[in-house]
């Protein structure tokens, strides 16, 4: 496998404006002579498929939901950044570009990550002139807000609905492009293979979960919009479809897996509450921005918290980190409400919680003026918990959230099957060894609306397309294992339900390679791994038919990938032997607790590549360097 | 707490359905609703019957996958609240639960508690966007559009695309989805030049896709999970008439 980042020569600011024009065009008359296979319609796939419905491809876009709208992409709450300076505190392309790549602790791609602040601008116009309505001052003016401790105010925010609003922005530009005939949605179609011919992605295998037909289709690119891999841990805040089979099935073609082991954990969830819990939701990082969070000073203290004396109470970030804060990075805040709930501070009937308090706010500021800023998120809590937030303070939680890891890809955003493309939170992207806040939006629609739609057009420019008939071998072939597979997946007759031992598989990564992992965890849990495997291809069940709706099917299917994903993380987690970022080795710690990196030896991403079912998967790297941002050791004290 | 459900079952779109009778026995007041479908599941899968089929994804009252109806109620009994923000506490220990899916002509029956919502896209692809390509938008601030106007807007926006308004009305209409889409893109300035046309393509679709007309029952606006008012089928109505004349 080799991997070249073809990244543009050049002044760093010059460089995407350069390979705008050196990049080979295709003729417009011509466009329509490619099908491109789109698959995802969050924010990424979704505006890639318009976009170039609009240039005029011939586009094919398949989606598991049963409307386009309904992606992940959907429920994010908080905002989408831009260095639009729009509030005149000092914020430009150069610093948006800065903080990103200080935020994802110097793991990340300079060319990438300056581009991505380059176009972030453009999103906001097109999110605006589509409909979007985002938040407005009285003068009629976009408002802005910080988010997640940034310095300056570039957050662009529709109330909590941001995320849904700008898909159904894409949504919208989306059915346009069906209506013009440019784009043809295929619901209900989730793609379980991808098809190689000559080296070269052509085209993928779907199963049609309505009626379980099995079929191929052909293109000249294909394009993954497949989203992130966080319910690998079983729990987490996305949706409960969110899964890894799209970009595994890729990566066992040949599309190299980057960084598997950076995942990033949100400090502020609801807890769970009991055993049969389906997934965690996640409370805005806003709240952080005038929420106090504590813990009774007294180990197991039983008391309501409203009987807990000030003297008694432990605001630890407050404490730990006098000048942030609140409002230090998630990783850290993360991991400091963990330790706290290990060293037996933790609050709730599952003492796996921290309180996040209002009441000092409230005092200040009112309760309208609390109200008008969080309202709809203490309902949600309220209506979640049974608990009144203006009364009583919230238990929070950390829970997984976010994937930096996914599919490598280069500055054109293609992996390292030739054609195969990845965008959004499927590839390894932007965000290196942590995401900032509202920066996850921003990115899939970087990929999606501006970069992908253009640089797809230089891989067809270069190359010959021939058509492929359906009876090609490699056709066959790869519909052939599909359907054994499916086979294989629908015949499982043990005694454990999937959820079960998914369960199992979650739990286990979570305490093994969650928040905070060190070598002999990770080794107990490469032990534990094949084990699992070994019981769900055993003695998991699947009940049902493959010809119709069959949910459990479909969760085997895609549990079945999830084991072998998790038995990667863990091996990446162990190759890399430093902290960065939401990756903390125990081993590897500043007298402070913060992540200790060794720039020396790990300056790189480690690009995984697939060798086959029975032997281990290959490691790669890819050296990265800072021209523009000297790396240094982060500090919140 | 204990629960008894009666589930539709239905095979597929043709075949006949009944409801089928399940006991819950080990329930957690904090337990979602879709959560005691999970564990009703699992027990069923354990004894080797088919699991209940019904549609979820976010399970936080955001993607509008979720929606059954609940005692002749879609959502539930509760305003303001999706399925899948339902929790077990708003049910009373020994009670019986009857449990459907969306019954309407435009949504057809897929499979138990699962129905075809396909009808609503193809309203939007009528006409339920602003023709701007990618690339060719002006700055985002050369236009100021009033805070009122602009909330007014999301207001309608939010629409999550359940389908309980329909599910909810006598005469099976999409009138408040339909109304949301035009009042949000209608109400703001990058909406103006399509305004007419807009409103007229997509009440046409709503007519073809077979939604019964509106009588102004208003239950709609209760069963709305958003709480998305019907002075926007006010708003559509006036435009409507407005764009019959100007459309021809
Ligand atoms: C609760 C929550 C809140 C968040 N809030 C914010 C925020 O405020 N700001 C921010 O910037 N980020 C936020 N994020 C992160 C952000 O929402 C996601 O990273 C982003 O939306 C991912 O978009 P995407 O287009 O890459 O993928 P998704 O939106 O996940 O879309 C994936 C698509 O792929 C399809 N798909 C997947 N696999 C297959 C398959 N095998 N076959 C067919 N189709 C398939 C699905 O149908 C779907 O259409 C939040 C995340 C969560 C969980
Ligand atoms: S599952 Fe998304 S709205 Fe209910």
């Amino acid at each position: 496998m080799k991997l070249d980042a073809r990244i543009p020569d050049g002044p760093l600011t010059e460089k995407w404006e350069r390979h705008r024009f050196e990049m080979k065009l295709v003729n417009p008359a011509n466009k329509r002579k490619h099908r491109v296979i789109v698959v995802g319609t969050g924010l990424a796939g979704g505006s890639a498929a318009a976009t170039m419905g609009e240039l005029g491809y011939e586009v094919d876009a398949f989606f598991f939901h049963d409307s386009s709208r309904r992606a992940h992409s959907i429920a994010a709450q908080g905002g989408i950044n831009a260095a639009k300076n729009y509030q005149h505190d000092g914020d430009s392309v150069f610093r948006l570009f800065y903080d990103t790549i200080k935020g994802g602790d110097f793991r990340s791609r300079e060319a990438n990550v300056y581009r991505l602040a380059e176009v972030s601008n453009e999103i906001i116009d097109q999110a605006v002139a589509q409909g979007v309505p985002f938040a407005r001052e009285y003068g009629g003016l976009l408002d802005n807000r910080s988010f997640g401790g940034a310095q300056v105010s570039r957050t662009f925010y529709a109330r909590g609905q941001t995320g849904q609003q700008l898909l159904l922005g894409v949504y919208q530009a989306l059915e346009r492009q069906v209506q013009a005939g440019r784009v043809r949605t295929h619901s209900m179609h989730e793609m379980l293979d991808v098809i190689v011919v000559d080296g070269r992605a052509r085209g993928i295998v779907t199963r049609n979960l309505d009626n379980g037909e099995i079929r191929s289709w052909t293109a000249d690119a294909v394009v993954l919009g497949t989203g992130g891999y966080s319910n690998v841990f079983y729990l987490s805040t996305n949706a409960m479809k969110c899964n890894v089979t799209a970009a595994w099935r890729a990566h066992r073609r040949g599309a190299g897996f980057a960084n598997p082991c950076f995942t990033q954990i949100h400090p502020t969830a609801i807890p769970e509450s009991d055993e049969y819990q389906s997934k965690l939701t996640l409370m805005s990082e806003s709240l952080r921005n005038d929420g106090r969070i504590w813990v009774p000073k007294k180990k197991g203290d039983q008391r309501s918290p409203d009987e807990i004396p000030e003297a008694e109470r432990d605001y630890f970030l407050e404490r730990m980190y006098p000048a942030f804060g609140n409002l230090v990075p998630r990783d850290l805040a993360s991991r400091r409400a963990k330790e706290m709930c290990d060293s037996g501070h933790g609050v709730g009937p599952t003492r796996r919680g921290v309180y996040l308090d209002f009441t000092d706010p409230i005092e200040r500021l009112g309760r309208d003026a609390i109200e008008e800023r969080y309202g709809n998120l203490f309902q949600i809590y309220e209506r979640i918990t049974d608990e009144n937030p203006y009364r009583l303070p919230m238990r929070i939680y950390p829970a997984p959230h976010y994937t930096m890891g996914g599919l490598w890809v280069d500055y054109n955003l293609m992996s390292t099957l030739p054609g195969l493309h990845v965008i959004g939170e499927a590839n390894f992207s932007d965000h290196g060894a942590n995401r900032l806040g509202a920066s996850a939006l921003m990115q899939g629609l970087a990929d999606g609306y501006f970069v992908l739609p253009l640089t797809i057009g230089d891989y067809i420019a270069r190359h010959e397309f021939g058509d492929i008939p359906d009876d090609h071998p490699d056709v066959r072939r790869t519909e052939d294992e599909v359907r054994d597979r499916v086979a294989k997946l629908v015949g499982l007759d043990g005694s454990r339900t999937v959820d079960s031992i998914h369960r199992e598989l979650g739990r286990l990564l979570w305490e093994k390679c969650g928040m905070s992992r060190n070598a002999g965890g990770l080794k107990e849990a490469l032990d534990r791994i094949p084990e699992l495997r070994e019981e769900f291809w055993n003695n998991a069940k699947v009940v049902g038919s493959d010809r119709d709706i069959n949910e459990g099917l479909e969760k085997a299917g895609r549990v079945a990938d999830f084991f072998d994903l998790g038995e990667l993380m863990c091996r990446d987690a162990l190759a890399r032997e430093e902290s960065c970022g939401g990756h903390l080795r125990e081993e590897h710690q500043t007298p402070e607790g913060e992540a200790q990196r060794d720039d020396e030896r790990f300056t790189h991403v480690t690009v995984w590549e697939y060798t086959g079912p029975d032997s281990e998967a290959r490691e790669h790297r890819e050296s990265l360097s800072f021209t523009e941002v000297a790396p240094s050791q982060r500090s919140y004290k | 707490m204990k629960v008894t459900l009666h589930v539709w079952r239905q095979e597929s779109s043709e075949a006949e359905g009944r409801f089928e009778t399940y006991a819950a026995n080990d329930v957690s007041p904090d337990m979602s609703f879709l959560e005691l479908l999970d564990v009703v599941n699992e027990g069923l899968i354990e004894s080797d019957v088919e699991p209940i089929a019904f549609e979820h994804d976010c399970r936080e009252g955001i993607c509008g996958s979720c929606g059954v109806v609940i005692d002749g109620s879609p959502h539930g009994p509760h305003e303001g609240t999706a399925t899948c923000q339902l929790h077990m506490r708003s049910f009373a220990d020994g009670d019986e639960l009857w449990i459907e899916p969306w019954r309407a002509r435009s949504f057809p029956i897929k499979k138990d508690l699962v129905v075809d919502r396909g009808a609503l896209d193809r309203i939007i692809e009528a006409g339920g966007y602003i023709s701007i390509n990618t690339g060719a938008a002006p700055d985002a601030n050369a236009i100021p559009i009033p805070k009122d106007d602009v909330d007014a807007a999301l207001d309608a926006a939010t629409c999550i695309g359940c389908g309980a308004c329909v599910a909810v009305c006598p005469n099976a209409s999409a009138m408040l989805f339909t109304s949301a889409k035009v009042a949000h893109l209608n109400m703001l300035p990058q909406g103006q030049p399509e305004r007419w046309s807009r409103v007229a393509r997509m009440v046409e679709q709503m007519e073809a896709e077979g939604f019964g007309n509106c009588t102004n029952h208003g239950a709609c606006q209760i069963a709305c999970p958003k709480e998305i008012s019907i002075d926007f089928i006010a708003w559509l109505n006036r435009d409507y008439l407005r764009a019959q004349r100007k459309v021809g």
